[in-house]
């Protein structure tokens, strides 16, 4: 019976006495009890801090939250320095991070950080002094580091010295497993330097300034070089796709597809924060990841499928540097560029930079002086396109001071493409632009003089066409560009397509450099791409990976032989100097030096006629060498010149002194290897008949032993002849008349 | 240059062969007849009619009067080269692919093929070099080929030895009288067959051909390599031209491989190399297929060659090609032509 309200004792009554503690509730506290943080993980153990008295300790704290405060938040009952029987403190303290996550980016970013002249941090996890100190991993007793005595390492440059004293350039070729390092020798065999099977598994690269070359594998990346090409460093990315280095050769991004998953025993080089990750930013110097990123998803479209999302194309390089290596900056599609300062990896400034619809940016390639500008900048270009009422607008940014210093605005852009000249003089912009029906397409050229006061903004030629391709003159001031009739797409026969040259016109008063003109345009050609020099002066316009033709043309901008007449106001003097055709040639580079131009068809392109030719930048072929499963050729490309200004200006004044040492010294080799091959053949041709001969009279010293005739099948015949004689010789009589003259008389 | 262009056959060519004086060819096909043709002017004499399946090889013997075939009808035929009779067949179970005459044309050798259970053999037959004769039905010798089996094969000087080439790349050199195997060497890459084997005039030293896409030139004695050809595409035919020291090798993209390729890509020329140096000298295009035999005039005065397209194409060689000397050769030629000079002014000096 349930107790009604009559039933009511005192006792019951008495809510004052109800002891809460008799209650057993340990099973409900254990399903609700709110688990806190209970391991180590938000602490940090700061080392290498001075000493301090107790009165000065308050005063340490403060000054050292501050370097703590900027990676996370802490207080100051939340660090613990403890103190010895002195009174003085032990270098070094706890500190509570109020999350897991800070307190890993404390260990990342405060690691090695100075506090002053004198103290460096050194930040750990409290938690590693447990992995570390477990199971007497350290021994009581103090050992000193051995120090391993000095050796001397090779020279890495070595490779600038040519031991035939002629400068040559060296080339890497990657094919079947085999990758060789080679001289080039013109016409002749080149001369293989190191050659290694199975030295690479997917690819070969030169880091950018010769140093090293990069070999990849399914475990990470190696980089090889001096003179007995030992391993100089290893990148321990698992599964590495693509490799990309710092213009400087300070900085490598290597970057897989498959994120990084980290083992549970460790990884030799990365740790447990790079898991998931897909990019790795390495110092080459010290082998060292500093910093890995996820790859980005791609931008958000509304009512899209989110798994179809997943497979976007992920662009290369994703990672973009600025010419001196100091920043490194990734863009987050239609909305922001995020720079990181090298080598701590760390955001500029803390916030990425916010660009509303950003759609492509690029570095300049080289540190641009602008004129009136002092203080160091690096400039970065982007662009948006329109978004509502807004215009679409391409922008110089000044990095690290985040100005935009100078914008355009443009209406009608359905794209464009942003081309640095390699010293960074020049930023043209090739902008697509759709009329208002939409229907029609043109194209205009924008180029910024970035180096010239307020970087005026010149517009050269409408171009009705689709223009397919765009090349500056290396340190110059002329581009080429290809233009097609029809839009790129999927048809059987690629369309004949146009290739226009342009200069600056010969500067007026008071111009450095005049407006930018159209020289020529060579109309029906099948070429698509452009190979200028990397010396500038000479371009190879060619049509690669094409079924049909496989043209190359060489081109001379600065000829010196007669100009047409209505080109005297431009400041070049266009001539075709050769032609060439390498049946189904895949890639075509220029050799450092700008004397050679190898080209090549790749086995990763099509199994056709795979091998390489070599010509001289004339466009005059030295050699052709059929290769099967030929994949890659590249030049080693050489740092840049020591020599000053004045020096190569002195050099190039007496160029016809040392081109005469060099004619000498060339006819001099050419002429001691063809004594040398006409000796070799010389010899070959005495032995075989020396061969022959002792041959010859064994054989008939056999057949005189047999009683045989000395030439059988002579023997033979003549007996058959001889038989055919005796049992009737056919005589055959012939009688030929011939008609010597007719003429015909009429007689009256 | 001009070639002349004998379109005889309806299928490939399989092998051409001259006479000892260089005045007939004799070219078979898959097409089942044998055609004979008169060297100079591309004229044919006359066909030979009864095999009853592609026709392998051909060889005459030195006198021009005996012709052998061996065909995929599993048969060696001996025919009147005159009359165009068949003057004996002999049955083997499988198909014949390479018939030889020995140098006085009293041994013949076929090389039958490894097929149904059966091992490639080389038989030996012994030859009556007369029309009116009854031939041996008998084997003279059978020599079977256990680890490989030979695709080539043909006779040293004296009939001293017989060489194969084999399957694997391998050259064999058997005793003629015996059939026992004296050596074996892998001469070319291994498991590329060696697709030709033709010999210098007097049969010391001879020219392989195969598909690892070299030449080389053997010994017969000690099957030493003296001279290697490398060629960028497989070889099926290579011979040794007399008069001058080249060689010419015949061959390109595989036939079933053809239709997936150009003409230009296919490589269906005649590469003549010289034969001491081991120079590439020169191409003769024309053939829109590989060519599967080529064979030099023994006269020395041209050369032809069969392809997989059905021609045959004769080549007679022009002044160039005979003026043509290296600085080295003509060198030599200049001082034997001085010292035979010299010789004879003291044997005319003796006379006196």
């Amino acid at each position: 019976m349930a107790p009604t309200f009559e039933h009511l004792r005192e006792a019951d009554l008495d809510e004052e006495e109800f002891d809460e503690d008799e209650v057993d509730i340990s099973d409900l506290r254990e399903k609700y009890e709110v688990q806190l943080e209970q391991g180590y993980d938000t602490f940090v153990v700061v080392d290498g801090l001075p000493k301090v008295t107790e009165e000065q300790k308050p005063k340490l704290i403060k000054f050292l939250l501050k370097k703590l405060n900027t990676v996370g938040r802490t207080r100051e009952d939340q660090i613990y320095m403890p103190m010895d029987e002195n009174g003085e403190s032990l270098r070094f303290a706890f500190v509570e991070y109020s999350t897991k996550t800070e307190a890993a980016n404390a260990v990342r970013q405060l690691d090695q950080v100075p506090l002053d002249k004198k103290h460096t941090l050194r930040v750990n996890k409290m938690t590693d002094i447990d992995r570390y100190g477990r199971e007497g991993r350290i021994d009581e007793n103090y050992v000193p580091p051995k120090i391993e005595p000095f050796t001397e390492k090779e020279h890495l440059r070595s490779f600038m010295a040519d031991p035939s004293g002629r400068g040559r350039d060296q080339f890497v070729m990657y094919r079947g497993d085999s990758v060789g390092v080679f001289w080039n020798n013109e016409k002749d065999q080149p001369e293989n330097i190191v050659e290694r099977a199975h030295w690479t598994d997917t690819f070969v690269q030169w880091s950018p300034l010769g140093t090293y070359l990069t070999s990849v594998h399914a475990q990470g990346v190696q980089l090889w070089g001096g003179a007995s090409w030992t391993r100089q460093r290893r990148f321990a990315h698992p599964f590495v796709n693509l490799i990309a280095f710092s213009p400087g050769e300070k900085y490598l991004v290597t970057w897989s597809n498959r994120p990084i998953s980290i083992p549970d025993e460790g990884h030799p080089a990365l740790s447990i924060d790079d898991d998931g990750k897909n990019y790795v930013i390495w110092d080459i110097e010290t082998s060292k990841p500093l910093r890995s990123f996820a790859q980005l998803d791609a931008p958000a479209v509304a009512g899209e499928d989110p798994a179809a999302r997943k497979v976007a194309k992920p662009v290369w390089p994703a990672f973009k540097w600025s010419a001196d290596d100091k920043y490194v900056a990734r863009m987050t599609p239609g909305a922001s560029i995020s720079i990181y300062e090298l080598p701590r990896m760390n955001l500029l400034d803390k916030t990425t930079i916010k660009i509303e619809g950003v759609m492509d940016f690029e570095w300049a390639p080289a540190t641009v002086q602008r004129d009136g500008v002092k203080s160091y900048e690096q400039l970065l270009s982007y662009w948006t396109p329109e978004i509502g009422s807004n215009p679409a607008k391409v922008a110089l940014m000044s990095i690290p001071s985040k100005q935009v210093v100078r914008s355009l605005n443009l209406f009608s852009v359905s794209d464009a493409k942003l081309h640095w000249q390699s010293e960074g003089a020049y930023l043209c912009v090739k902008v697509d632009r759709h009329s208002k029906s939409k229907k029609s397409q043109a194209t205009t050229l924008e180029i910024f003089r970035v180096k010239e006061k307020g970087v005026p903004v010149e517009v050269v030629d409408t171009i009705k066409d689709t223009v397919i391709n765009f090349a500056w003159e290396p340190k110059g001031d002329r581009f080429v560009i290809i233009t097609t009739t029809e839009p790129v797409g999927a048809v059987a026969v690629a369309p004949k397509t146009s290739v226009a040259f342009f200069c600056p016109e010969k500067p007026k008063k008071g111009q450095s450099i005049g407006n930018f003109k159209h020289l020529r345009t060579l109309e029906k050609k099948n070429h698509n791409a452009i190979y200028w020099s990397p010396r500038g002066r000479f371009v190879v316009i060619a049509t690669v990976l094409n079924q049909q033709s496989s043209d190359l043309e060489f081109f001379d901008v600065d000829f010196e032989g007669e100009k047409p007449e209505s080109e005297k106001d431009l400041s070049a003097n266009l001539q075709l100097m050769n032609t060439g055709d390498h049946y189904g040639v895949t890639d075509i580079e220029w050799d450092p030096s700008g004397r050679y131009v190898a080209t090549w068809a790749s086995s990763w392109k099509h199994a056709m006629e795979n091998g390489y030719h070599l010509y001289d930048f004339k466009g005059e072929q030295l050699r052709e060498e059929a290769i099967e499963k030929f994949k890659q050729w590249q030049w080693r490309p050489r740092p840049a010149t020591l020599l000053t200004k004045e020096e190569q200006k002195q050099i190039r004044k007496n160029l016809r002194e040392y081109s005469r040492v060099f004619e000498q010294e060339d006819a001099e080799r050419i002429s001691s290897a063809d004594v040398a091959v006409v000796e070799h053949r010389r010899r070959l041709l005495n032995e075989w008949y020396s061969w022959r001969a002792a041959v010859e009279e064994d054989v008939a010293e056999e057949r005189e032993a047999l009683g045989l005739p000395r030439d059988p099948v002579a023997a033979l015949l003549q007996a058959k002849s001889a038989e055919l004689g005796a049992d009737g010789e056919q005589v055959i009589e012939e009688i030929v008349e011939e008609v010597l003259e007719e003429s015909e008389e009429i007689v009256d | 240059m001009r070639p002349i262009l004998l379109s005889g056959h309806e299928r490939a060519l399989t092998q051409v062969k001259y006479n000892a004086d260089g005045d007939l060819i004799f070219s078979t096909a898959k097409d089942q007849i044998i055609c004979a043709w008169f060297s100079h002017n591309g004229e044919r004499l006359g066909t030979y009619a009864g095999h009853v399946g592609a026709i392998w090889t051909v060889d005459v013997d030195p006198t021009t009067t005996l012709l052998a075939s061996g065909s995929a009808d599993n048969t060696i035929k001996l025919w009147d080269v005159k009359s165009g009779k068949c003057l004996m067949t002999w049955e083997f179970p499988t198909a014949v692919k390479r018939v030889e005459f020995n140098e006085d044309g009293t041994k013949l050798l076929g090389v039958t093929e490894k097929r149904m259970g059966h091992l490639g053999t080389i038989v030996v037959l012994d030859i009556k070099v007369d029309v009116n004769a009854q031939q041996n039905e008998e084997k003279a010798m059978t020599i079977v080929c256990e680890e490989s089996k030979a695709t080539v094969a043909g006779w040293s000087y004296l009939s001293k030895y017989i060489i194969a080439g084999h399957e694997d790349g391998s050259v064999s050199q058997y005793d003629a009288k015996t059939g026992d195997q004296l050596a074996n060497y892998s001469i070319h890459e291994l498991n590329t067959p060696v697709t030709d084997l033709q010999w210098a005039p007097d049969r010391t030293y001879f020219i392989t051909a195969s598909k690892d896409k070299t030449a080389k030139i053997i010994t017969a004695n000690d099957l030493e390599v003296l001279k290697t050809f490398v060629a960028d595409t497989p070889l099926n035919s290579a011979t040794i031209t007399p008069k001058k020291d080249f060689v010419i090798l015949g061959g390109g993209q595989a036939a079933m491989d053809v239709t997936r390729t150009s003409a230009r890509q296919g490589k269906f020329e005649a590469r003549f190399y010289h034969k001491i140096f081991e120079e590439e000298i020169g191409r003769v295009r024309g053939h829109f297929g590989p060519l599967n035999t080529v064979a030099a005039d023994p006269t020395g005065k041209g050369y032809c060659s069969g392809g997989e397209d059905g021609y045959v194409r004769v080549h007679h060689f022009d002044k160039g090609y005979f003026d043509f000397m290296y600085e080295v050769e003509r060198e030599r030629a200049n001082r034997l032509r001085q010292e035979a000079e010299q010789a004879q002014k003291q044997e005319q000096k003796q006379q006196q």
